[in-house]
């Protein structure tokens, strides 16, 4: 098992430096020199030169690269061109706000869409199942950013019950949650239909299996049998858990955008529309590099649970 | 248990043995879900199609004395946007826009992603290590995430949308078709055509792609919705296609400012994006079940 560990870990290395390049490319494919969109049109062409050197942005792109890279090993992300803030300082504030929506909103769908997808494979295609079935339908066909703006005319237009964007100004943590619930519902749609169809399939697939016909057989009580089925699913049950969570992270862009939530997604948003190049590269960064990372956990948490995917 | 189900089914078997494709077609036939969520996406497409002859009004021309007309006004069954143009006209062209920016990607995923995932399978070896660990950098990243970055480097605009999206879903078309043909490989009928003498081009024409095609096919099928909903998606944030053309996720952007005056208006848009990606997921759902793939 720790030959297995050690490979996975050895395993996510060339990936996170794949991602680095893409995420470095990324922003040299662009069109349009970035320098020029900060600089004062009045800028004479000695001034350009000036800050593009001190940017860096006059070497060839590989020696840009690699020492890009070496910055980054060592947490520095470079300084926003916008705001001259460092660049780490403002991911990690957002990255803050993101982590609170993320958790909350997977809180949401993990325990929904577990129980929906548990209650459908045990009723499977009866009313309760093609119940669970149709939400779980709607919940991967929803339009994020349009549930979260039917959202706000509903409960803050129409109802004015809840605030439409942003985050509470003071710091009181009622109206914290109040802010928070219209994005957190918006952005536990699409994971609780996920996760109801994974949990659904993967514990139909246990309950198809002889075993499961053999305790039956033996008398077992169904609350017994329901402890044995979910047991049994739990690898496949907590590799979409993570997945999800992961998605919620970097998927928030659109949500993040329709209700102002100051996050990842919504600071990218602002970096794609200043061409910030430095925070648009962090921000990017920091969220693959997460999101690589809860992979291979899951992946080890899995080998934990089941001993047999190491064996191969 | 075996035993009982050979019972039941002989006297099908005993008649007429139904070919896979007629199987295929009698279970569609029979599944009402996925029948109703086809004839809605032919009525989708047929509308886009049809646009320039269906649509009421020009979608560009508004006039400022309409704005936020509601729905059912007269002359305009489902109001005016904020510039005051035809909202029916414009989610007829808009239906058209959002169709190609999110169907092109995964059909050009679909070639593409066939080629390289059937080439990393059948070929193994260092060929295979190469193609599958780049695709595997793709996955470092969110779809949604990957989809915003790169149309944010390149810039707003149709081309651009398409480039990134197709770059979001060739990996997943690759990596299935990567599995499917290393397990046909396997097989013995395959060995035994080798045997025989039959060469490389042969083998993978007529053997292979035959039977690796119906799963591509279908776990493609199931990205349209995804797909439809980030080129939207995109549009929405500014990074698609651009004003002042009619498409569905930039009318909600633009729309958005309005729903305090009129709720209703601004929420169509989103709407058709929703309908039409529950049709997609509803279709490759029972297409998936109809062809009894897995996955």
């Amino acid at each position: 098992m720790w030959v297995y560990v050690g490979r996975r870990l050895l395993l996510a290395i060339p990936t996170l430096l794949g991602a680095s390049v893409i995420v470095f490319a990324m922003v040299h494919l662009a069109p349009g020199d970035p320098i020029a969109a900060v600089m004062p049109a009045e800028a004479s062409k000695a001034e350009i030169e000036a800050t593009k050197r001190a940017y860096g942005f006059d070497k060839p792109l590989p020696v840009q690269y690699l020492v890009w890279l070496g910055r980054v090993a060592q947490g520095d992300l470079g300084k926003s061109l916008a705001t001259r803030r460092p660049v780490i300082l403002d991911v990690r504030d957002a990255l803050a706000n993101s982590l609170v929506l993320a958790l909350a909103s997977s809180l949401v769908a993990f325990g929904l869409g577990v129980a929906l997808g548990l209650v459908a494979a045990f009723r499977q295609g009866r009313v309760l199942d093609k119940l669970a079935s149709g939400i779980a339908v709607v919940g991967v066909s929803v339009p994020h950013y349009w549930a979260g703006i039917i959202l706000i005319i509903v409960f803050s237009v129409q109802l004015n019950w809840l605030p439409a964007m942003g985050a509470a100004n003071d710091p009181g943590v009622w109206e914290y949650l109040r802010h928070m619930i219209l994005p957190t519902v918006a952005l536990s749609l699409i994971p609780l239909g996920v996760i109801t169809r994974v949990v659904r399939s993967a514990a139909l697939d246990i309950l198809n299996q002889e075993f499961v016909l053999a305790l039956r057989a033996k008398g077992l009580v169904s609350r017994r049998v329901f402890t044995h089925v979910v047991k049994n699913s739990l690898p496949q049950i907590l590799t979409v858990l993570g997945l999800q969570f992961g998605f919620q992270l970097g998927g928030s862009v659109l949500v993040e955008a329709v209700f102002s939530w100051p996050g990842t997604g919504y600071l990218l948003n602002l970096a794609i529309f200043q061409r910030d190049i430095p925070v648009l590269q962090g921000v990017i960064l920091v969220l693959a590099t997460f999101f690589v990372l809860l992979n291979l956990a899951v992946d080890l948490l899995q080998t934990v649970i089941d001993p047999r995917i190491a064996r191969h | 248990m075996a035993l009982a189900t050979a019972l039941i089914e002989a006297p099908a078997l005993a008649t007429a043995p139904m070919s896979y494709w007629r199987t295929v077609g009698w279970r569609l036939a029979r599944d009402r879900a996925t029948l109703i969520a086809g004839g809605v996406l032919a009525v989708i497409v047929l509308s886009a199609v049809l646009a320039p002859w269906l649509a009421p009004y020009d979608p560009a021309a508004g006039s400022i004395r309409l704005r936020l007309a509601p729905v059912g006004a007269p002359g305009h069954v489902l109001g005016t946007d904020e510039q005051g143009r035809d909202m029916l006209s414009r989610l007829l062209w808009g239906g058209r826009m959002t169709l190609v920016a999110g169907l092109t990607p995964v059909l050009v995923a679909f070639v593409l992603g066939t080629a390289l995932g059937v080439m990393a399978g059948y070929v193994g070896g260092l060929t295979n290590m190469l193609i599958m660990r780049t695709m595997d950098i793709f996955y470092a990243f969110p779809a949604v995430l990957l989809a915003i970055a790169i149309s944010g480097a390149l810039g707003p605009g149709l081309p651009n949308t398409l480039i990134s999206l197709s770059i979001v879903f060739v990996p997943r078309v690759v990596r299935v078709a990567e599995s499917a043909t290393v397990q046909v490989k396997g097989l013995e009928y395959i060995a035994a055509a080798r045997a025989s003498g039959a060469g490389v081009r042969a083998i993978v024409r007529h053997h292979l792609l035959a039977n690796v095609l119906g799963p591509i096919l279908v776990s493609s099928s199931t990205q349209f919705s995804l797909a439809i909903i980030l080129a939207a998606g995109l549009s929405f944030l500014g990074l698609g296609v651009t004003p002042p053309a009619a498409e569905w996720g930039l009318m909600l952007n633009t729309l958005r400012q309005s729903i305090y005056v009129n709720a209703l208006v601004p929420a169509l848009p989103g709407l058709a994006i929703f309908v039409t990606s529950m049709a997609f997921n509803l279709l490759s759902d029972g297409l998936r079940d109809a062809m009894e793939i897995r996955g």
